[in-house]
């Protein structure tokens, strides 16, 4: 295990229709229906990204985290020194059940190519990489729970070993009408030296 | 063929899911791909999946592709000379 005091620098959550920062909901939705929810979101923080309406809803729930977030941190319009590792249990398994949909009847076989390339979990990390120009190391893994060890020990390993300044991590899971997601960004400086698992698991929990 | 046309609009709008665009902002002569409406490669294996599911039309030589989807106006007319 590796240890050394790095800085969360800050967190998000995005659940029952109310996407937070650092503690406090910016936006809610009085919307019943996800799709509803994602669509009120996307228009209350303003991101003018046409391709956000092609997504399935995992990479929706991840990228509106991750937008309001990153929108936070005033990045740098060129590549930013980013790492990704999200996590989930459900895998893709919300777009694989859309995906099955379209081939279950032999006399109405029609794959759809814009569901199946959505079924991977990790090409939520690729929308949100392509639209903040991460190039560095990205990771997706599917755990029982959420597990703020494992993305611990990751994000540390890849802070010292310097392949990237800062680490976006977290949980973002959707089975059906369920969804949430937790994201925190952990930065290379250790003024606050607040990256330890019992404070993931503390703003997680919260 | 007229009908045809706004009908693809409709269509294109729905199947690609371009959500912030409606029927009449899209010309006949728009160029769909590249600097026009932005589709991109997975748009262009979608419209060839609605040639088939919605007018029979299979595209035998995928090649062909580049002209049929220029716009909607090349689109209706394939449609037209083609559908089954």
């Amino acid at each position: 295990m590796v240890n050394k005091d790095f800085d969360i620098k800050a967190f998000a959550y995005f659940k029952d229709g109310k996407i937070s920062l650092n503690g406090s909901v910016l936006y809610s939705s009085s919307e019943t229906e996800l799709p509803e929810i994602l669509k009120d979101i996307y228009k209350k923080l303003e991101t003018d990204y046409r391709k956000f309406f092609k997504m399935d809803v995992l990479s929706k729930v991840a990228f509106l985290t991750a937008d309001m977030l990153l929108k936070s941190q005033n990045l740098a319009s060129e590549e930013n020194d980013i790492a990704v590792i999200l996590s989930n249990n459900a895998s893709s398994l919300d777009t694989d059940r859309n995906h099955q949909n379209t081939i279950a009847d032999k006399d109405n076989y029609y794959p759809s190519p814009a569901v199946f390339v959505y079924t991977l979990a990790n090409i939520c990390i690729g929308e949100i990489s392509i639209k903040y120009k991460l190039f560095s190391e990205n990771s997706f893994f599917i755990f029982e729970a959420f597990n703020a060890q494992y993305l611990h020990a990751y994000a540390n390993q890849l802070l010292i070993s310097k392949k990237a300044k800062s680490v976006l991590c977290g949980w973002v899971n959707v089975d059906e009408e369920k969804y949430e997601a937790f994201l925190y960004l952990v930065n290379e400086t250790n003024e606050k030296g607040n990256h330890t698992i019992a404070e993931i698991n503390r703003l997680y929990n919260n | 063929m007229s009908d045809l046309k706004e009908e693809l609009k409709g269509k294109i709008i729905e199947q690609l899911n371009l959500e912030d665009l409606t029927v009449t902002e899209i010309a006949d002569d728009e160029v769909l791909f590249g600097d026009g409406l932005g589709l991109d490669s997975i748009d262009a294996l979608e419209l060839i999946v609605m040639l088939d599911k919605d007018y029979g039309i299979k595209l035998a030589d995928p090649k062909e592709g580049k002209a049929i989807f220029e716009s909607v106006n090349s689109m209706a007319a394939y449609i037209e000379a083609n559908r089954k």
